[in-house]
This record gives structure tokens, sequence and C-alpha cells, in this order.
């Protein structure tokens, strides 16, 4: 009996340690690999590249680890992100912060709605947020008349282009969202009553915590973000793009998410591990590109991986 | 003596840091009804688990009809012929209960395709047999629990098995639905079937079965057969305590004082409706009083606790905390857990793994969950007064855990049950719902709780207490509610309370409603 | 034995109540055929001959054939409690695979994507019922990998197959049978054969068995792992017969199409009634929910001069009601 019991303890603490570490391991991994065998790796304009490609989606995917810690999921963050783009060329005529400002709100919009549907209609997240997903990219469209707009406000291109200390705004912004996420989680209340919610939503509601109000900030809060995001890539673009901004950003949100070590389960947040997610991923398809690997290959290299960071968190929560 | 159609051979199982079992042998013989009896906690379902194939032992083997036999799951075990009936409803509610009686089973014609009138029409008959006229193309889940109960028993007992276990059969059932089981008992028997009968109900053992084995704390205290054994000793046994303790001071660890009411109540609960479970249900509670409530499972207790704590809402009633307070009144849409806790309600619900522990937040972020708003300011917690709050009730409730940053799924039974009663405590209530606290916990944290439960009142805290084990009502109670189809039934007061006369007022009133309704047919 | 003459059926009232379940029940189930209906005479009345003509009918039927086939899949997927992302990349892939095989000849171009769906049905299956991986993942990553792989086949997007005219798939596939298209006879058969296995075979009480408690199923002896397994490959084959059906049409194989469809898929089936927690559901419902979706989009591009992103607007808003509406209801029978 000893012998079993000693056998089943290793295999759960390699497991363990995979799924702490798995995603850091692997992000190492491949940097070696790049700074070997890819030309121009290690430039700085290289890496600079690959955190502003990288900012969007490790935005979104903050706001939808969030989501997912209350046992939710957000589809409706590329239409949000849509959304926004759509409303700026609208307002840029009052300056570039008004039409921000406005893309913002009709973000935070978004995520009422989602939250609204969720919370007091019980609505489960994945139709609520299917909904908006729809609709959300329609009205995007209806607004911009399906139109790419070429954007030639100076305020917007250097939020999109320019650096401070050689870091790019966009990366900026991803560390400031990305502590505010932490500190939020860790030290505040909020944080506490989000992991409570996704932990066991009954027993939370019996501690008297707002579980209404709670699931609806939250979701206000993935679509702030996700409006953040649209923001940026308009910027960054010099363009509103409806059409194509933010296109299936949510199920690269949702990998970052899980191969960072977010359960969909809920309870637990991993926000670290989420932009750490949202790095591997960029990376696996900087290296599969530069390599001339097709798209198709970075498709089927992610589900691949998917299915492995969750298996090993499955093995986890069950030893 | 025939061979044995069951044997448990030393079979120990341990789930991380618990030992559930440890090396139980137990024999069952054709014809032959087997008491398996044991506190909450004591490691039965483990057992039973065990037996049917859901865990593998870690230590010892099983023989089945004398071929040793291991398992792979519960289907392997019902095709081998050992058919078990939980406690826990195992049917699907949403389908239909020929359906259910039926499922993996249905008859087909010559095409394959099920024929739903021979299905529903074996149904009926099948049920007839235990008295139940349904309509049985409806929902299961639109029956009591109690018809519902046994339906499953009716689909264990239509394969054909040779062994049958009961898992606490009638903890839903009425007094005239007990006589039907028993009889089913005795038919059983008479095919020379075996059967593992577990209970906390020594009455039950008394009636039914032939042979007893205690369990306690995972080991086998006690074998043999019912007729050498006196109920005291079984009492005893279970509580690893000496007889003539048990029969000086009672079963539990209560004290004997009963603290009689004084004052105005601190919580009056008036006229409770929400149909079709609650109906009208009046409660009142006074510093420092103890108040039970009593009942069969169904009978509204957790919704009357869920109500008075506003976790669910009511058609009409309402309820007063405090001298002057008066909160709740009609549709209490405002009256919700968070309002009842700001107002001095606290309540350890009856499921903690259900409703009441979050598995994966730690132990200390379970403890100070419900008072987070009074550990914030400017929208961040107090790291320091967490620290102290779950410091001082670790200690005052005696915890065990490796470090307060632990995951509370980790802990055993007991201790999660004191991290949920820390949580309460933390807000400094004013009264206390208590939802069956001491189910599924081991003897030694049980008797911690109730003694807590009995300090607690002593300092004024006002106590409702609901649980199924009568005794624990008993004696730990100063005023004892009788609950029946959501209403009270009866009222009794210090020495009026018994077990006898708890048991007869929830059958008299069931004879009661019996003769209103046969009085309504004719 | 003796029997109680007359025993209560419930707690010791005799009286019979009339379960609000039903009625709830019963009205998830009617509307979408009701709201269907109306939308029909609605569109007749203002758009006239141009929506209410044979041809106009016969293309609704034909768009709804394929999306018939997938939501019958996901409507099994779905009462099992779970669900199947995976189809819309299924969809594409298999008519990549039918367009790139029918260079062997028919029979090939039909076998070879059935038999590459069936292995993703397969895999999802697996990793659903004995990895035990929750069903979101697992189809989201079978997404992301069929569409991988049907780029990878055509090249990136680069090559697109073509499949000869005068085969025996293409004459078969654009063939007409009393006016409608062979997609709508095959969909049609599907539904009728799958109303029989859901309904009255045990192999769909078991699905709704599962569904309703997945617990209690395995308890009462239920193979609930083979039946979930059973449950994805129907799903990925009924996606591939559509993506044969496809193929066949357009005679080409684009390895971009089927982008959502997996969740117009799921919305149809929700908007007939299906829960999407499982145990509950019905394939006529779903076949509502299919026609719903499709005239109210065919009703749209009738406006003409309305942007076709209203469309989408007004199908997103329009799966947001119905759910509210029927969760409003459900929300009585709530005890």
């Amino acid at each position: 009996m000893t012998v079993q019991a000693i056998g089943h303890r290793e295999r759960a603490d390699v497991l363990k340690l995979l799924e702490a570490a798995g995603v850091y391991l692997a992000i190492v991994l491949l940097m070696l690999f790049n700074l070997a065998f890819t030309p121009h790796f290690a430039t700085v304009t290289n890496l600079r590249l690959q955190l502003v490609q990288v900012a969007p989606v490790a935005i979104v995917a903050v706001g939808m680890a969030l989501v997912i810690a209350t046992e939710g999921i957000d589809l409706s963050v590329g239409s949000t992100m849509a959304l926004a783009a759509a409303l700026i060329p609208l307002y840029i005529g009052y300056g570039a912060g008004p039409a921000i400002v406005i893309g913002l709100l009709a973000g935070v919009a978004v995520g009422l709605v989602n939250g609204g549907l969720v919370a007091f209609a019980g609505i489960q997240p994945i139709i609520a947020t299917l909904g908006l997903l729809v609709a959300g990219r329609g009205v995007a469209l209806v607004f911009a008349n399906g139109r790419l707009v070429e954007l030639f406000d100076p305020t917007l291109g250097a939020l999109g282009n320019s650096a401070v200390l050689g870091v790019p705004i966009s990366v900026l912004v991803v560390f400031g969202v990305a502590v505010v996420a932490g500190i939020a989680m860790r030290r505040a209340a909020f944080g506490r009553r989000v992991l409570a919610i996704g932990g066991n939503r009954a027993a939370a509601a019996l501690a008297g915590l707002p579980v209404k109000r709670t699931l609806l900030t939250v979701y206000a809060v993935s679509g702030c973000l996700a409006a953040v995001a649209g923001v940026l890539s308009t910027a960054r673009q010099g363009a509103s793009d409806p059409s194509f901004v933010g296109l299936l950003i949510e199920l690269s949100a949702i990998t970052a998410v899980v191969v960072g070590g977010t359960p969909l389960s809920g309870g637990r947040v991993r926000i670290v591990g989420t932009l750490m997610g949202a790095l591997l991923m960029q990376l696996i398809t900087a290296t599969l590109i530069q390599h001339n690997l097709p798209d198709s290959t970075a498709r089927m290299v992610q589900a691949v991986i998917i299915v492995v960071a969750v298996y090993v968190q499955r093995g986890r929560s069950r030893a | 003596m025939t061979t044995a159609a069951l044997q448990v051979q030393a079979v120990s199982k341990q789930f991380g840091p618990v030992r559930a079992l440890d090396g139980v042998s137990l024999e069952l013989h054709p014809g032959e009804a087997h008491a398996l009896i044991g506190e909450n906690g004591a490691g039965k379902s483990t057992l039973i688990k065990l037996i049917t194939g859901v865990y593998r032992p870690d230590v010892g083997q099983m023989h089945y009809l004398g071929e040793p036999v291991l398992f792979a799951g519960p289907r392997d075990a019902q095709a081998a012929g050992i058919s078990t009936i939980y406690q826990e409803v195992n049917l699907v509610p949403q389908r239909s209960v020929a359906g259910n009686l039926f499922l993996g089973r249905e008859p087909t014609n010559r095409l394959g395709l099920i024929s739903f009138r021979q299905m529903n029409r074996q149904a009926r008959e099948t049920l007839l047999q235990y008295g139940i006229t349904v309509d049985v193309r409806r929902p299961l889940g639109e029956l009591g629990l109690g018809v519902q109960q046994m339906i499953a028993v009716a689909r264990a007992l239509s394969t054909d098995a040779r062994v049958v276990i009961m898992d606490e059969p009638t903890s839903s059932l009425e007094p005239r639905e007990v006589d039907r089981l028993v009889e089913v008992i005795g038919l059983l028997r008479r095919q020379q079937i075996a059967v593992l009968y577990v209970t906390h109900k020594l009455d039950e053992v008394f009636r039914l079965c032939q042979r007893v084995t205690v369990l306690r704390d995972g080991r086998v205290v006690h074998s043999g057969p019912v007729a050498d054994t006196g109920r005291l000793r079984l009492v005893a046994a279970m509580l690893g305590r000496d007889v003539a303790d048990v029969r000086e001071h009672g079963a539990t660890s209560f004290s004997e004082e009963h603290h009689a009411a004084s004052g105005s109540p601190v919580l009056r609960a008036e006229a409770l409706t929400r149909r079709p479970r609650l109906d009208g249900v009046s409660v009142d509670i006074h510093a420092g009083e103890v108040v039970g409530l009593a009942g069969l499972l169904g009978s509204g207790r957790t919704e009357t606790a869920k109500a008075i704590f506003g976790a669910e809402p009511v058609d009409s009633g309402s309820v007063h905390v405090g001298a002057n307070a008066t909160v709740g009144g009609r549709p209490s849409r405002r009256w919700t857990p968070a309002a009842a806790i700001r107002h001095g309600l606290g309540m350890v619900p009856e499921d903690r793994a259900v409703e009441g522990v979050i598995g994966d937040l730690s132990v200390r972020d379970n403890i100070v969950l419900a008072a987070l708003p009074r550990l914030t300011r400017a929208a961040f917690l107090s790291e320091r007064r967490q620290n102290q709050l779950v410091d001082t009730f670790v200690t005052r409730l005696r915890i065990k855990l490796s470090s307060p940053n632990q995951k509370v799924r980790e802990l055993s039974g007991g201790n999660q049950q004191k991290v949920l009663l820390a949580r309460m405590l933390c807000l400094r209530p004013a009264v206390l719902i208590l939802d069956e606290p001491t189910r599924g916990i081991d003897v030694g944290a049980k008797a911690e709780i109730q003694a807590l439960i009995d300090e607690l009142a002593g300092q004024g805290l006002g106590v409702l207490l609901i649980s199924s084990e009568l005794e624990e009502v008993v004696e730990g109670a100063d005023r004892v509610l009788v609950l029946r189809d959501g209403a009270v039934v009866s009222t009794l007061q210090g020495t009026e309370i018994s077990e006898d006369r708890i048991m007869h007022a929830i059958a008299a009133a069931s004879l009661d409603a019996a003769e209103t309704a046969t009085g309504e047919q004719s | 034995m003796t029997t109680v003459a007359n025993p209560p059926t419930e707690s010791g009232h005799g009286a019979r109540r009339l379960s609000p379940d039903s009625l709830a029940f019963w009205i998830r189930r009617a509307s979408a055929p009701v709201v269907l209906a109306i939308v029909l005479l609605a569109g007749s009345v203002v758009f006239g001959g141009r929506f209410a003509s044979a041809l106009n009918f016969g293309n609704i039927a034909l768009d709804s054939s394929y999306l018939l086939l997938i939501a019958t899949g996901m409507t099994l997927v779905i009462v099992s409690g779970g669900i199947d992302l995976s189809v819309g990349s299924l969809l594409a892939l298999s008519g990549v695979l039918t367009a790139y095989a029918s260079r062997w000849g028919s029979l090939p171009a039909v076998l070879v994507p059935l038999g590459v769906c069936a292995l993703f049905g397969l895999a999802n299956g697996l990793l659903i019922g004995r990895a035990r991986i929750a069903p979101f993942i697992v189809t989201l990553a079978s997404l992301l990998f069929a569409r991988g792989l049907a780029f990878a086949v055509s090249n990136e997007g680069n090559h697109v197959y073509i499949i000869p005219a005068k085969t025996v798939l293409t004459r078969l596939g654009q063939a007409r049978l009393l006016g409608l298209a062979t997609p709508v006879w095959f969909a049609l058969a599907v539904f009728a054969i799958g109303l029989v296995l859901l309904n009255r075979s045990r192999f769909g009480q078991a699905v709704f068995a599962i569904g309703g408690s997945e617990e209690a199923a395995e308890l009462m002896g239920l193979p609930v792992a083979r039946v979930k397994i059973l449950v994805y490959v129907l799903s990925s084959v009924l996606t591939g017969c559509a993506g044969v059906l496809v193929a066949a049409q357009t005679q080409s194989g684009l390895p971009t199409i089927g982008e959502g469809r997996e969740l117009e898929a799921i919305a149809a089936v929700v908007i007939g009634g299906t829960l999407l927690s499982g145990g509950t559901g019905s394939l006529s419902g779903t076949l509502a929910g299919v026609l719903l979706l499709k005239v109210i989009q065919n009703l749209i591009n009738q406006v003409g001069t309305l942007n076709a992103y209203y469309q989408q607007v007004v199908s997103g808003t329009f799966l947001i009601v119905v759910v509210l509406i029927q969760s409003r209801l459900a929300r009585r029978r709530l005890r």
C-alpha cells in the first residue's frame, strides 16, 4: 500500500509543477529555440513588435480572466472592440480624448447588458454574450456602414505608435491593466468576491455577498477592457476597421486564460499567468511565421496546447 | 449456515489525511438482513461505495458468491446482482416515473423501438405492489421525496439482485411507507436475498434485522446477532463510551440544563408562507435559547431556515429581529442574506459542500467571507484584522489545520463545519441558525460542536437548531417545534421534549391527514 | 401485501396539483412554431409574392437544410448536457476534403470527409467522456484544429479544389425531387431518424438521463462515457454530411465557410426550447428554431435596401429576447 501511495504522490507533484510553471517553462523553451534558430529574433525591434502585437489580446484576456473566474464567459469581446473602433471616427471631430471616452463607455454599456442578462435574467453567459457577439458587431457595422475609415488624428497616432522610455504605450497599458487587476484581485474585497462567486455561488450568496452587483461589475470591466483594446488597435492601425478588428479574439483570449492556469470552473485566477498565456500564443505564431510555417499549423498547435493545458489542470484538481 | 453472499475482508480506504475505513470485515448471508450502524462520519457510505465499486480498497478483498471480486463501477456491481438504494434519491428528476423505473431496460417492440404503452403499464403494475398510484408519465421530480424514495426502491429491486444494500432508506419516509418497506424486506428475505441495511435509527435495527455491525471512526467495534445486543450497548458502541455513562448523560454532548425563555424574543418569524413548502410557520427565539426544529425530510425545516435568513423569498409572512427593529414584511424583496447578516442573523447551511464552503479558497478566505464589509477600508482589505479574526476563531473552535492558507477542501468534514461556524461567529450575531450542524462529521468534532452550541447559548446567543438526529434535538433544545408539511404541528417545552413525543407528533399529524384525504374521497 | 385505498400522491394531500412545470414546458416548446407562424404570415402580408413564392420557400428550405443537419447533432449534444463548438470548422473541413477526394471518385469523396469527421467526433467524445475535460474547451480546440487542417489541406486557402461537374456526387447533390433539392430531402430524412432515435430508442432515453443528472445516470448503470462518445460522433458526422452536400452544391471546397455556424446551430436549438443545461429538449423544436432563423434572415434580405449588418443586429437581439422570455417562464416552475 505504501508503494502505491508514493507513486501516486509523485505523479501528482509532477503535474502540480507542470500546472504552475508549465506556461513559463514553455515560454523559456520557445525563446531559447528562437534565439538559436530564428534570425533577427533577439533584436529590440522584433521584441517590441511581439509585445505590441500581443497587447490587445493580453488586455482582453485580463478581462476575460475575471469573467471566467466567476465561472462565466464573455464571447462578445471581439464585437465590443469593433464597436469601440466604429465609434471613434464618428466623434474624433471633438478630439481624440472624447472619442476614446465614448468608445470606452460603449464597452461598459455592452458589459452592463451582458452582466444584466447573466445576473438578473439568469441567462447562461455563453448565450447572453453570444447574442451580444452577433448583435454587437452588427451595430458596429451599422455605425461604420461596413467601411474602413482612415484616421489622421495626431494624438491617436501617438497613442498607437509612440513609446515612453522605449516602451510602446500599448505595452504600458497592458502593464497598467495587469497591475490594477492583480491588486484588485489580491488586496481588494472585490477580488475576494469574484473568487467566492466563481468558487461556489450559492455559498457566496448565503454569506451575504452582493452577487448580482459583482457580476455586473465583472462583465462591465470585461467590456471596458475590450473597448480599450479596440481603441489601441485602431490607434495603431491608423484606421477604424470594424469588419475585421477583434475577429475571433475571444478564442485567443480564452486560450490565453486557460493556458495561463485559470480554470474554466471558476474560483481561481492567475493574472500574470494570463499575460504569459497570451505571450506564449503570440510567440508560437511568430515562431511559426518566421520559419515559414503556415497559419494553419499555428492554429493546430494552439488547439493541442489548449487541450494539454486543461488536461494538466484536470489531473491536479482530481488528485 | 449457508455460504456468505458477500464477504468483505479487512478493507481499508484512505482519502488524503483522512482514514475512512480501517480493517473492516463484514459478511452478508442470504435471507438475512444485516444492519450497519454508526454515527455520521463513521464510514458507512464509504463502505457501500467500496462494495459497489465506486471506490477501490487500498487494502483488503471482497468475495461475492464465493468468488474474489473487484467491481469496476456501479454498473458492474449492478450487473453482478448487487443492487443499491441510496439515501439521496439517485434518479433523474426530469424524466418520467416510468422512464426512471425502466432506464436502461425499457421494453421494446419488434422494431427495437421503445413501447411507451407497455412501459407505462408495467410501471403502474409494479408500483401498485408498493401501494403507489401516481401518473407514471409525469416527471419524477414532481413527487414528494418519500414517494421518490419508494420508486428508487422499486427500481433497485426490479433487477435480479442477490444482495440489496439500503442506505438510510427511511430518512424521507412516512410511518406508513416505512411499514411497506418492512414488508418489502420480508419479501426479499424469503427469496434468500441478502440485505445490508444501513441506518443510524436503532428502532429499525431491532425491528428489521438479524445481525448488526457497528462502525466507529472507520473501524468495526461490534458485530453480532441483534437478539444478543441491547439498545444501550449499541449506542455506547457507536459513541465509544461506557454504557453507564450513556445511560446517565445521554447520547450527545449537550448539557442537561435547559434554558427557559425569558424576556422578549430576539427573533420573531410570523406566518412564513411559500407554496407548496411553507404553510404559515411561526418561530420565535429568545436570547440564550436553543429552539429545535424537528420533522421528516421534506417537512419544511430547511425552507423555514432559509426563509428566516432571507435566502429564499416568501409569499407572505415577516421576520422581526431585535427588540424594536422590524424588517421583512410582504414579498420580502429586500430581505436577503446580506440584510439578515446586517441585522444580526447568521446561518450555517444544511449542505456544506454545496452551499457552505468554497473549496478552492483558503481557510482564511472562507472564514472572513461574510465579514468582508467590516474588514475593508477604502475598498482594500486589512490583512492584519483578517489574520486576527482568523487566529481567534481557529483557536477558539479548535480547527485542525496545517496553515490558514490551506485550501478548505483539504480539511476534514468536522473542521470544515467549524470553518462555517467561524464564518458566522465572526459577525457576532444575535441569532444563529444551524441546519444539520453535525451531519457527516466524526464523533470527536460532533461532540465539540454540540458543546460549543451549549456554550454559545449560555453566553446569550439565540440558536435555531435543525437536526435529523432526534437525540440531538431532544438533548440540545430548550424548546422544540415539530414541523409537518410546512406547518408547526406541535410545540414541546423543557421536560415535555422526548423522542417519543416528537415521533408521535409527526405520526399523529400524518394520521390526521390520511383521514382527511380518505374522508374527502368518500 | 396490503394496499391503502387511494393513497395520497404527495405528502398527505390527496389533491392533485397542476404542475407549473408542464405549462412552462409547453410554452417553451410552442414558442418557436408560434412565432414562426406569425413571422410567415407577416412576411407574406408585407412582401407578398416575393416572399411567399415556391421559389423563395425552396431557397429557404435549401438554406435551412444544412443548418438542420448540424442542429440535429447539436440538439443531441446539448440534451446530453454538453456543447459542440467545432461544427463550423468541421463543415469547412468536410467540404474541403470532399472536393479534394473527388479526384478519386464520388464514393471516396463522401467517405473521406465523413471518416475524418467521425475521427474528430471520436476525439471529442473521448476527451469529454473519458478524460472528463469540459466540452466547451475540447470542442473549442477541435474548432481550431479543424479550421487549421482545412486551411492546410487547401494550401492556406490558395487552392480551391473543384469537383468536376458530371460526377455522381454532383448529379446527386444538385438533383431536385418535387422541386426540392437533395439536401432538403436528406436533412428531412435525418431529422425523422433523429426524432425516432431521440424519442423512441433506449439510446435517446440515455441521452436525456445523462443530461438530466449524469451522476444518477451513472449510478443507475448507464454506459455514460459510451453514450457521450456516440453523441459527439453523431454531431460531427452529421456536420460532415452537411459539408459534403455544400461541396456538392457549390462544386468546390472552400476552407473559409462555416464561420459562426456553431453559434447559429446553438441559437436554433435554444430557440426551439431545448435547455442549454441539458436533460430536456426536442428535435421538433430545433426544426422550428432553424426555420425561424432562416426565415428571418430571408425577410431581412427581402428588404434589400437594409444593411446586411442589420441582419446581425436582429439575429443577436432575437436570440436574447427569445431566451429571456423562456427563462421568465421557466422561473415559475421553481419550487
